[in-house]
């Protein structure tokens, strides 16, 4: 039961130039800029950003952001925080969920005078052998991302993607499939499903995909024989999986492989001129983000009468809820999917 | 259809040749019959039903989406097709996804009005690669990028070499769908099928491009030549079991001419040009664009833009094969059937006499009637090959002509261009200052360029009309182009053969563009 005086979120959540605010805890949830208290839900560069004074996140989302920006940068004071545990900051009860979307991602819930925020962060809800699946919380106000709140954004099983991909390398055994995955979490997740699928010969790295793959590994996931992918071995790239950075696969060190098939791993490619104006041969929907789907069967499980949109097409989520009586309300968060996948191909009509 | 989809979802991504035909062949090779060989139909359009027309999908749509959520997806797709394919809101289903032999029988034997529930059925039983298929194939609107040649190299692959493309060719248009023959004889159980009296296509004999360094060495004596016309190579079949038009990419484009099978009341197959002719003076090529693609073509059409044939060359006479004959010969042999027969729309090439490679080139500098191309230099003792036979047959066209233009619309492009503003209408000033357009080009840039001119066209916008833009003047563009020609149809009163964009000039203002009369004078020029 709820008392007749229960704040609505928005009296003490606030949207500031750095960020989202809690007023009586005094942090922020993923600012964009250095602050004295952020509170992180993962290691994406646009949600963790370097410089905050002192920085609350998930043990595996401190360790990444230790290897992506050095030790010094990812928070002068680095308070670990496991899943579950309730911690008190000023006059507000905050505790960390999983939310399936990258190894240590977190859903940020807050509690304030009987009132319930939860700040999902980026999440997906299609299971990943890299991460803790998300965990719904019910909430007054459900904070979600939108990246691809379009009902033509449905993505299907990874397991079939994956098989395509092999199905293609027994076609063209002669050739390189590179294969383009976003350097935390999607990569390893690729590599994860690939050694599900059975595929346990040696995986080939773009050096920019090393230092994270090596860290998934020490943080206990492992992802088998991994090499590093060079010009030297070109010879046992010829029929070989290389995992390259999305911005790698189709430039010249790509070409330098045997007839290389540019491949994606992404949530756009599911629209095909999308992976035509990047020139991908093969697209591979695998995506780190709810679809629309996904979406809309978080908002009725966490059965919040309310949602606040941080990012992607907030539009359409918003009338979509607004027929089953949900609020929404679009934040506006800017700097907020400027990495992975939230950004669309290059070129793309604005 | 399942497996049909997956092929589909590759070819319209693969752009290697190799690839494409590794993918086709791997599908014949594994799916059954008759399956493939109505995909076969399908990717060679040689179907037999009549196209739904796109209503029919926007009409499934309405039924079943969010009219919002709708226009936001298409609008971010930007394909029908694609749209609904993707975003179709699926009911439950015991149905199996439809097979491609079920579909296509069923497009043939079903009155329109009944499709829509049918088809409704089918795409809740299939996933979004299945259902894009569908849609593209019951809107006959499968371009994949695989031509219909490709399928026939990846066919005769599956006969382990024992079988060249071109003798798939030759017997390709005596045969229906679903191929039955054709896949026995492919694969080694049956004889090769006998197309007997049909009007068939045989692959023609192609040129190479003349450059620089080859005609130095060109042997005049051994050459002869001919004009190069600005028209539609074609191939005139006229067997006892019927008569046929055909483009050079084995196409058959006999409902587009039918003055022409009219014409052919002989036995003989001849290779030629189709031309707009008025008084014996060849109209410009926009002219013979009127008359293509027509499935019906109407009594005006008929008069207003009367076709020719000018012939070049001749491959039968009555069931003889004149292929394995020299070119002086085959010409000797059709020098006298067109005494003999005199048919009517057609005359024969011109032989140009000339006894020097620099008089030729004189002779083709010296020519500049827009609807001559250049010239033809053919070996006089070739035989009919098909393909582009080394050192055989050599095309020498003229050099190309530019002006600087400025843009003046921009057009959202089609496929993979859909995303960009790349098809440009430009513009030449005239004497009173005002801006005249004079053609449009879409080709010619680098994909560099397109996102630049892309993004130039959303930063100067001045005005939207649907799908196109209004730009400010201030993007000046040189165009090639392959002739130029009066033509009363454009408001500039000339017609540009083959604009395209030979430079971005970012660095002249608009103002120092070309004037039109600069243009109007070089036409003058030219026709003298
Ligand atoms: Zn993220
Ligand atoms: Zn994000």
């Amino acid at each position: 039961m709820k008392h007749f005086d229960t704040p609505h979120p928005e009296a003490w959540l606030r949207v500031l130039p750095d960020g989202l605010f809690c007023e009586p805890g005094g942090f922020y949830v993923d600012p964009v800029r250095p602050v004295d208290r952020a509170v992180i839900t993962h290691a994406h560069a646009d949600h963790a950003r370097p410089g905050h004074a002192h920085v609350l996140a998930s043990a595996e989302t401190l360790a990444i952001m230790r290897v992506r920006m050095g030790v010094d940068r990812a928070g002068t004071v680095q308070q670990e925080q496991p899943y579950g545990q309730v911690l008190t900051i000023g006059e507000v009860r905050v505790w960390l969920q999983p939310a399936g979307h990258v190894l240590g991602a977190a859903q940020v819930a807050m509690e304030w005078r009987g009132s319930r925020a939860v700040v999902s962060g980026d999440y997906k809800r299609a299971p990943d052998p890299t991460c803790a699946p998300f965990e719904p919380i019910p909430c007054d106000v459900f904070v979600t991302e939108a990246t691809f709140a379009l009902p033509v954004f449905r993505h299907p099983p990874p397991e079939a993607e994956i098989a395509k991909l092999l199905a293609s390398v027994a076609l063209f055994p002669e050739r390189t499939h590179v294969v383009g995955a976003y350097a935390l979490g999607k990569c390893q997740r690729v590599i994860a499903l690939l050694r599900r699928a059975g595929w346990d010969r040696p995986i080939y790295l773009h050096g920019a995909q090393m230092p994270l793959c090596a860290e998934y590994e020490r943080l206990g996931v492992p992802l088998g024989d991994l090499r590093p992918a060079t010009v030297a071995n070109k010879a046992d790239l010829a029929g070989a999986i290389v995992i390259a950075p999305p911005g790698a696969i189709a430039d010249r060190w790509a070409r330098r492989l045997a007839e290389p098939v540019v491949c994606l791993a992404s949530g756009w490619m599911r629209v095909r001129q999308r992976a035509r104006s990047r020139g991908v041969e093969l697209p591979l929907v695998i995506s780190d983000h709810a679809d629309w789907d996904e979406l809309n069967a978080t908002v009725d499980e966490v059965g919040a009468p309310e949602i606040w949109v941080t990012h992607g097409r907030e539009e359409a989520l918003i009338h979509e809820v607004a027929k089953r009586g949900v609020r929404g309300r679009a934040l506006r968060l800017l700097g907020y999917g400027d990495e992975e996948e939230d950004l669309p191909a290059q070129g793309e009509a604005a | 259809m399942i497996a049909f989809a997956e092929l589909l979802e590759r070819l319209v991504l693969t752009p290697g040749r190799l690839a494409k035909i590794a993918l086709l062949r791997r599908y014949f090779a594994t799916e059954p019959d008759p399956d493939r060989g109505f995909a076969l139909a399908a990717l060679t359009g040689e179907l037999a039903f009549q196209a739904a027309k796109p209503m029919l999908i926007r009409g499934l749509a309405e039924a079943r989406t969010d009219p919002t959520l709708f226009a936001w997806s298409y609008d971010y797709v930007g394909d029908l097709a694609d749209t609904v394919a993707l975003m179709w809101p699926a009911k439950p289903t015991n149905q199996p996804a439809p097979g491609m032999t079920e579909v296509i029988q069923t497009l043939i034997a079903t009155p329109k009005t009944d499709l829509p529930d049918i088809v409704a059925g089918w795409l809740d039983a299939s996933d979004a690669s299945g259902r894009y298929a569908l849609l593209k194939l019951i809107t006959g609107s499968l371009r994949v990028g695989a031509s219909a040649r490709l399928a026939k190299v990846a066919l005769a692959e599956l006969a382990g070499g024992r079988i060249a493309p071109d003798e798939i060719e030759e017997i390709w248009h005596g045969l229906t769908p679903p191929y039955l023959p054709l896949f026995e004889w492919l694969e080694g159980t049956a004889e090769r099928p006998d197309p007997a009296g049909a009007p068939v296509f045989r692959p023609l004999m192609l040129a190479q491009p003349l450059e620089p360094p080859d005609f130095a060495a060109l042997d005049p004596a051994a050459f002869r030549a001919e004009w190069k016309w600005d028209g539609i190579r074609a191939q005139l079949v006229a067997m006892p079991g019927g008569r046929r038009v055909y483009s050079r990419g084995a196409e058959d484009i006999s409902n587009s001419f039918p003055e022409l099978i009219e014409a052919m009341d002989f036995h003989a197959v001849l290779d030629g040009e189709i031309l707009v002719l008025r008084d014996g003076v060849v109209a410009p090529f926009a002219d013979l664009q009127q008359r293509l693609g027509r499935k019906v073509v109407g009594g005006k059409m008929l008069r207003d833009y009367p076709v020719h044939v000018r012939l070049y060359d001749m491959l039968f006479d009555g069931a003889e094969d004149l292929r394995a004959l020299t070119f002086d010969e085959r010409r000797v042999r059709l020098e006298a059937w067109f005494a003999r027969t005199q048919p009517a729309r057609m005359d024969l090439s011109a032989m140009i006499p000339f006894q020097t490679i620099a008089e030729l080139s004189e002779i083709r500098d010296g020519t500049r009637a827009a609807s001559i191309e250049g010239l033809m230099l053919k070996r006089a003792n070739s035989p009919y090959v098909p393909g582009r036979p080394k050192g055989q047959w050599w095309k020498w066209k003229r050099d190309p002509l530019s002006i600087d233009a400025v843009m003046m619309y921009a057009q959202r492009g089609h496929g993979k261009r859909s995303s960009f503003y790349s098809d440009y209408t430009f513009g030449l000033w005239r004497e009173d200052g005002e801006l005249v357009p004079v053609g449009k080009a879409y080709s010619g840039f680098t994909d560099a360029e397109l996102v630049q001119l892309d993004r130039w066209v959303r930063n100067h916008t001045t005005n939207r009309y649907g799908p196109v833009r209004e730009v400010e003047r201030g993007m000046v563009m040189e165009i090639a182009f392959d002739a130029a020609q009066r033509s009363n149809r454009h408001k500039s009163g000339v017609a540009l053969r083959f604009p395209r964009v030979a430079r971005l000039r970012w660095d002249k203002p608009a103002a120092e563009a070309d004037k039109l009369e600069t243009l109007m004078n070089t036409i003058e020029n030219l026709s003298h």
